[in-house]
């Protein structure tokens, strides 16, 4: 079919370099002409420009995406909706997303992170779901440099301000600092909520007739292009793309969300979602094209803040706290009522029509129309060249245990206590508490509690625990085995509190896919989460990939986040990571082996990154999942946390001195492993292990043999004063545990107390 | 004993005070909403925590002009019993019911974490089953918990026994290392001279299970109890 559309008065010529100013390639443009058999008016480049971006179209990265695993028998919506959702029982269900608001927080940190904190809230809402949780997972440099401490301070504060106000508790994430993330830091936003399976609603267009209402938040000049701006390498321009950043509400936000569930519950609508990256564009193409209908919007009816705004601008606006419904015919006033409860706006601004075509007008002009769903389906793919760097072979293969020690390590306690100090190690205390972490009154184990959160599912016994993880170090030297280990790591988190891994959630962190190298991280590093999917049945349900996080000065660790959520069938199993209880025996599963690659003992005492990452077993990570959570079962584990940055000694440490209030001791004999080198043994990062406390070390060790998994006693707990104690062979050193809880809780105060100083004589120069 | 929680636009932990009333304490509550005049018969008003109309020109500060307020000042006025929790707290000050404001902390930064109090006076609605100098661990959760006042309304709340909960260290003093936001003397509760509003920042409503870490609040609530019922 033929399609129609005018160009408004003043219109700009269509030339090849508006064209490509739009970031349309010469073949793209091509296939647009193709597809209308006409010149595209501006309002079309607009359009295209938006739903073929990366961030929109996953143009580069879709074709691996299909590699993954989606399927379980607990999987109620896989990739593709807005957010993903399993059942855990009951009759209820969770809903989860994650994603990035990268690029807004580079150049805007504050509202950047906000911003990316509602945008997931609504992702999860618009599923029927009321959001119970929020996590995030952030990336930044080195945090002794101003701009970075800038970059830590604002995003904190955004992602704070946002969900305390919305009232849903920020109870777990993952942060780290290295300076590959200087330029690019990374703010991946999660949210989880939780339904009745009969309230899943999903995005979809549906019913000729039916009316297309626009609601909540009007719609104004920001954001414009954010889906683009998302979709390219930052530069020194970005900061001129500042207005690109859009403005959060969180109160209008806490307004949407309870006036969309009660609109959901009501009945009167057959679909709804969030006017998120490329707004109004995005979401009324997806929901046609989901519903395989025609649409037809009239720009004219969309409550707008300011006179004057082109069809162009009103589609492409990223304003915040809007969503876009289809409703019942008829049942228009009864929505209208709804939102008016809660002081907000509905319009109705077009309809679902049998016709297929996508199609805006200004009044009665047409100024867009695209045949059929084919606006979204026609995007190309892209399959682009893969070739792994140089430069990441050499760091790779280089021999580390050949780098020499500093003469400081001859005391490892010395090393032990420098290592608690990293940021990428020590307590997140300063971020969290400024996070709400226990309203909902459902928080079993909030922030630095556990190796994952656990939330309570109120009028059953469940709960759930969520954690996001990925160590991009091991990516960039590995993509393969960084992939599995993201997704093992984070499972082994959740199953360390008791918890089932039942399915993730990703957001894949890379640079600019047109690059062979990165594209070789993005693929590799895809088939190994692939791989650890499917070992551990943890299908993936959805996510976002964030590309062209990438600057002059080279690209980001290449960091595929998992969000992973598992269940507990009764919330009385959550097992915490701190010691509690002098006397308790100690239990290693697992086994140390000579492993020092990528560890952040090479990164932070020898400033290196270089090694084999450690090699990932995905059969052992089973058996180990399987082991600890028949030990949690059955009550034998008073203790329970993985062995990740940092090692073996990190581990030890932090589960005596991690909680401030109660402080615990430990004697430790690792003698039965003194034939590895002492680095390798305390700070390696050998996967597959993890640190148990139990007052029955005959059972748990019974447990873990008939699971296939290597198990010895270690030590004991003992009280405070006695310090942490390590024995290998005939040696032995203690630390002080205040000398450890100094370290590890004050790092972080005492970098970001500098940035206020800072602040203040900034203010003061003024 | 009926109680009345009230829903502004920005409350967020309307639903967790209804909860602890209705799972916790077995009796019955419902939620009141902003632009109605009425109490639905409460025997007791919960103002919630939240951020009410999102708090953008000064906590607290619009939420005293909606229309169930002035039903909540006329209530509290006859002596009916009033809880003001974090942000119910701040809308209690704005409105008059309670002396002295609740600044932005003197951190500047929100602070989300367990602290401890310690019972001032028994003497009122909300602490009448408790013991004077109890020590209480709860959740705190806010931007703007600095409690403020001038020199003659402090001497008044110190002399006139209004001062209800102080923050606390680990042996019991209330020093500067555990005063969370700045608050002036450690003041984390106040009441009216009655005893019949008091407000405070910490959040009880999320101190009332084990398996949530701590049941400090309890006692509090079942204050109420005792208080409606006598």
């Amino acid at each position: 079919m033929t399609t129609h559309a005018t160009p408004r008065p003043g219109d700009p010529a269509i030339t090849p370099a508006l064209v490509a100013e739009h970031g349309i390639t010469p073949d793209e443009y091509d296939r647009v002409v193709a597809m209308l058999g006409r010149t595209p008016t501006l309002t079309e480049i607009g359009i295209i420009s938006a739903l073929w971006s990366e961030h929109c179209s996953y143009k580069h990265s879709r074709p691996v995406l299909k590699t993954l695993p989606t399927q379980a028998p607990w999987v109620l919506q896989g990739p593709g909706e807005n957010a993903g959702v399993i059942a855990i029982g009951d009759g209820l269900a969770v809903a989860f997303k994650i994603e990035s608001h990268n690029h807004p927080s580079a150049v805007e940190p504050y509202q950047g992170a906000a911003t990316g904190v509602g945008g997931i809230l609504r992702d999860v809402f618009t599923m029927g779901a009321r959001p119970i949780a929020m996590l995030n997972s952030l990336r930044f440099g080195s945090l002794d440099t101003p701009r970075v401490r800038y970059l830590v301070a604002g995003v904190v504060n955004g992602i704070g301000d946002y969900g305390n106000c919305v009232g849903i508790p920020t109870v777990a994430g993952d942060v780290m600092f290295d300076a590959a993330y200087e330029g690019n830091p990374l703010v991946n936003a999660m949210c989880v909520g939780l339904l009745r399976e009969e309230e899943l609603i999903r995005a979809k267009a549906e019913g000729v007739g039916n009316p297309i209402i626009a609601v909540g938040a009007r719609t104004g000049r920001d954001g414009i292009h954010g889906a683009s701006f998302a979709s390219e390498d930052l530069s020194e321009e970005n900061e001129a793309k500042r207005p690109r950043v859009q403005v959060g509400d969180p109160f209008t936000e806490k307004l949407l969300l309870e006036a969309s569930l009660e609109l959901i519950r009501s009945g009167h609508i057959v679909a709804i979602q969030d006017m998120g990256a490329a707004g109004l564009t995005s979401s009324s193409a997806e929901m046609a094209e989901r519903g395989d209908v025609g649409v037809t919007i009239d720009t004219t009816k969309v409550p707008v803040r300011e006179a004057g705004m082109t069809p162009y601008e009103i589609l492409l606006s990223e304003s915040q706290e809007r969503m876009l419904v289809v409703a019942t015919r008829g049942r228009e006033a009864e929505v209208k009522a709804i939102l008016a409860k809660w002081d907000l706006v509905a319009e109705v601004i077009g309809e679902v029509i049998a016709e297929p075509v996508y199609r805006v007008t200004e009044g009665d002009r047409v100024v867009a129309e695209f045949p059929g769903t084919r606006l979204v389906t026609d995007c190309p793919q892209y399959h682009p060249e893969a070739r792994e760097s140089e430069a990441a072979i050499a760091r790779r293969t280089r021999d580390v245990a050949s780098i020499s020690e500093r003469p400081e390590e001859i005391d490892p306690i010395w090393t032990l206590t420098r290592l608690l100090e990293a940021p990428t190690i020590a307590s997140k205390r300063w971020i969290h508490r400024q996070y709400d972490s226990t309203v909902r009154t459902s928080t079993v184990a909030g922030p630095g509690h556990a190796d994952a959160a656990v939330i309570r599912i109120r009028g059953t016994r469940k709960a759930i625990a969520v954690k996001t993880d990925c160590n991009g170090r091991y990516v960039y030297l590995d993509p393969r085995v960084g992939g599995r280990i993201a997704v093992a790591e984070a499972a082994r988190n959740v199953a360390c509190t008791g918890a089932t891994p039942r399915a993730i959630t990703n957001c894949l962190n890379f640079g600019n896919p047109k690059k062979p190298e990165v594209f070789f991280q993005f693929r590799e590093a895809v088939y190994g989460m692939g791989d650890a999917c499917r070992a551990l049945e943890t299908p993936v349900t959805g996510g976002n990939v964030s590309l062209y996080n990438e600057n002059p000065q080279g690209a980001v660790y290449p960091t595929p986040t998992i969000g992973m959520v598992g269940v507990l069938e009764d919330a009385a199993h959550a097992t915490r990571m701190t010691f509690t209880t002098t006397g308790d025996a100690i239990l290693l599963l697992g086994e140390p082996r000579e492993e020092l690659g990528g560890s952040e003992y090479l990164a932070w005492i020898h400033g290196t990154v270089a090694g084999a990452p450690p090699a990932c077993d995905l059969d052992a990570e089973r058996a180990l999942t399987g082991a600890i959570l028949e030990a949690i079962r059955a009550g034998h584990v008073r203790s329970a946390h993985d062995c990740s940055e940092g090692g073996l000694a990190v581990a030890l440490a932090e589960s005596c001195i991690a909680d401030e209030t109660s402080p615990l001791g430990a004697e430790i004999d690792l003698s039965s492993w003194a034939t590895l080198s002492r680095r390798a043994l305390l700070f390696g990062e050998t996967q597959g292990r993890i640190v148990v406390s139990t007052a029955d070390a005959d059972a748990v060790t019974a447990i873990a043999t008939r699971h296939g998994v290597p198990v010895r006693r270690i030590g004991t707990v003992r009280p405070a004063a006695d310090g942490l104690s390590l024995q290998i062979g005939t040696t032995r050193w203690t630390a002080p545990l205040d000398q450890l809880a100094d370290a590890y809780h004050g790092a972080i105060p005492r970098a970001m107390s500098r940035a206020a100083a800072e602040s203040v004589v900034a203010e003061g120069a003024a | 004993m009926k109680v009345g929680v009230v829903s502004f636009p920005g409350s967020n932990c309307d639903e967790d005070a209804l909860l602890a009333i209705v799972e916790r304490l077995h009796e019955s509550a419902v939620l009141l909403w902003h632009k109605d005049h009425d109490l639905q018969g409460a025997d007791v008003v919960i103002l919630p925590g939240g951020f009410s109309y999102g708090d953008y020109l000064r906590s607290g500060a619009i939420a005293r002009f909606s229309p169930i307020m002035q039903e909540v000042v006329a209530h509290a006025r006859r002596g009916g019993p009033v809880v003001g929790i974090c942000n119910g707290f701040q809308i209690a000050c704005e409105a008059g019911l309670l002396p002295g404001a609740l600044l932005r902390n003197v951190s500047l930064q929100f602070r989300s974490m367990p602290v401890t109090l310690r019972v001032e006076t028994t003497q009122t609605v909300f602490t009448h089953a408790a013991r004077t100098g109890a020590r209480l661990t709860m959740p705190i959760a806010h931007g703007d918990g600095r409690y403020t006042a001038d020199a003659e309304t402090l001497a008044r709340l110190e002399g006139e026994g209004q001062v209800v909960f102080r923050y606390i260290d680990a042996h019991g003093e209330p020093t500067e290392a555990a005063n969370p936001n700045g608050s002036m003397r450690n003041i984390a509760g106040v009441c009216n001279p009655g005893g019949t509003v008091v407000g405070m920042m910490p959040h009880p409503e999320r101190a009332l299970e084990p398996l949530l870490g701590s049941t400090d609040g309890l006692v509090l609530f079942e204050s109420l109890l005792t208080s409606v019922k006598a």
